[in-house]
């Protein structure tokens, strides 16, 4: 006879498994973390020979480096900003609605996160051509948007779907108009959805390169330098500073996003 | 004024919608979705060899030539026995890790566990592919354990093999494997985790109160439901290896992939009609996955 736990009571096995997969997600972060201090320049040996905090000021002190770095923010602002516009009126209006083509809509509005990136990247570029547009700072922006706008659309609309219809009905009859429902019963209750989607369209359009190649032209974002330095091997301990601090600014707006959406759902609102 | 308006618009449904999606519904259809029209266009396009200036008159020439040349569909296969690999490799991988975080872990290993698999997944993409650079590099840390580990003949008896080999793991289409199954696991994890969540725990019991081995009800009880999320997650892993053009021009051997030929068609080569007609292969390619899926009931669990 089996006791009560013993159907699911993971072996030894599968226990080291999970935890084994784990850590596999984890070491290359430990990896970069450890090489920013590392005093060798020119290899990648392991284990460093020593420890020095040089190159972080030597990455200070570099003018390109700061100017990709102001690029990528003002391009992340201004995407941002456009995006909870947009996501957040088309989370607003297919929450609850019903008509013909629905369907069709929803799926236009994941659809640049389903296909994958380089597809925006060249349809976009292809567009510019034709439309004779020269790259640049909107361009970028452009590409953005479109994808940021699905990240706010998918957490504002997983927050409205949760809310009960009814608390909507009772504010209508205990005589709010649409505004005050809006602004004291919708707004508080998606205010942290907007926020957790803000964050996270910040950080991963900070973080964006493979439709930012196609759209930036001669412009230079965070991710563009930091790509081009792959190539040129010479000022390894700069890259490797830079990708350390690139980690804790996308991190931290990452993780209070979790913090926001957390209760009840699991799923990540990608 | 506006309660007198928000009345009258809350009276009136249809127009109140129309107001809210016009403006995000505008932006994708115009930006977005003239986008991928543009692109049609341009892959029906052909650059003329002499003046090597596009000519903006439909044909079909720019895909034959995608077509009939057999570097081309060498680079077509290369890219997609990759993703069939990557997305096996990934779901191997993910199973323990779903299947512990989703089933037996408490309540805060189980947090310890989302925290765990989404840390790595946010973390800028480029930095990790970085980073693996660092770790497969010749001198790297995997070569520093594998020596440690007394390994380093496997190692090398591995990178001598013929067509995943290469000079150092860095530059071998082993290594590239190995940084795509990083990239894309936690895009497997997750949704693989979310429908072990759902398999209720009384089924489990009665597959074991009726005699089932463990085995057995992983099989016949747990397989069959998981594997709506397995396929959510192997659409991501498939999709997102067919258009990734960074890492194998960071990590990996000489070959050409699907990406990096639309990266090198629109850039150095001018080329964007055939840029444009290779990447409608992963449309094409992804498309036909998410067919083949439906069809084999993927999705009739969900």
């Amino acid at each position: 006879m089996r006791s009560d736990r013993d159907w699911n009571r993971p072996s030894t096995g599968a226990r080291i498994a999970a935890f084994a997969g784990l850590a596999f997600l984890h070491l290359p972060v430990w990896v970069i973390l450890l090489y920013a201090f590392t005093t060798e320049d020119r290899t990648y040996q392991f284990p460093p020979p020593g420890l020095t905090l040089h190159w972080f000021a030597v990455a200070f002190a570099r003018e390109d480096i700061w100017a990709a770095l102001r690029l990528s923010l003002a391009v992340a602002t201004v995407a941002t900003a456009m995006a909870l516009v947009l996501g957040t009126l088309a989370a607003f209006a297919l929450a609850r609605s019903r008509f013909r083509g629905r369907e069709a809509v929803t799926l236009l509005f994941v659809l640049p996160i389903a296909l994958p990136g380089i597809i925006t990247g060249i349809a976009l570029l292809s567009a510019f051509k034709l439309g004779g547009i020269q790259p640049g700072f909107w361009t970028i922006v452009t590409g953005h948007a479109t994808f940021c706008i699905v990240i706010v659309y998918n957490n504002v609309i997983a927050r409205l779907r949760r809310l009960p219809q009814s608390w909507i009905e009772a504010s209508m009859d205990l005589g709010a108009d649409g505004a005050q429902t809006f602004r004291y019963v919708l707004l508080p209750q998606i205010a942290t959805a907007l926020l957790a989607g803000g964050m996270l369209a910040f950080a991963l359009s900070f973080d964006e390169i493979i439709v930012t190649l196609f759209t930036a032209g001669h412009e230079r974002t965070l991710p563009i330098w930091f790509f081009n330095e792959l190539f040129r091997p010479r000022e390894r301990p700069i890259t490797n500073v830079v990708a350390v601090t690139v980690v804790l600014v996308t991190l931290v707006p990452i993780l209070l996003a979790y913090r926001l959406t957390r209760p009840g759902t699991t799923e990540p609102n990608l | 004024m506006m309660r007198v308006l928000s009345a009258k618009l809350y009276g009136r449904r249809g127009f109140y919608l129309a107001l809210l999606l016009l403006p995000p519904l505008l932006w994708l259809g115009i930006v977005y979705l003239g986008s991928l029209l543009a692109l049609l266009l341009q892959s029906l396009y052909a650059i003329d060899e002499f003046t090597a200036r596009i000519v903006p008159e439909l044909t079909l020439a720019t895909y034959r030539q995608l077509l009939s040349h057999p570097a081309n569909v060498d680079i077509i296969l290369r890219t997609l026995g990759m993703a069939v690999a990557v997305t096996l490799a990934a779901a191997v991988i993910a199973f323990p890790v779903a299947n512990y975080m989703a089933r037996h872990a408490g309540p805060a290993m189980k947090g310890f566990f989302y925290v765990g698999v989404m840390m790595p997944m946010w973390t800028s993409y480029l930095v990790k592919v970085y980073a693996w650079r660092l770790v497969l590099a010749k001198q790297g840390i995997l070569s520093w354990f594998v020596d440690q580990l007394g390994l380093t003949p496997a190692l090398e008896g591995a990178l001598a093999a013929p067509v995943v080999g290469g000079p150092s793991l860095a530059s071998s289409y082993l290594g590239m494997f190995i940084v795509f199954v990083y990239m894309w696991l936690p895009f497997m994890i997750l949704p693989l985790a979310a429908a072990l969540e759902r398999v209720p725990d009384s089924l489990l019991q009665a597959s074991a109160d009726l005699g089932a081995r463990p085995g057995q009800t992983f099989r016949n009880v747990v397989l069959p439901l998981a594997l709506p999320g397995l396929a959510a997650g192997s659409v991501f892993t498939f999709s997102l290896t067919l258009g990734d053009y960074i890492i194998p021009s960071v990590v990996g051997a000489p070959g050409y992939f699907i990406g990096m030929m639309v990266y090198q068609q629109q850039g150095t080569a001018g080329n964007i009609p055939l840029a444009a007609a290779f990447s409608v292969v992963p449309i094409v390619l992804i498309g036909l996955y998410l067919a083949l899926a439906k069809r084999l009931g993927a999705f009739d669990a969900l």
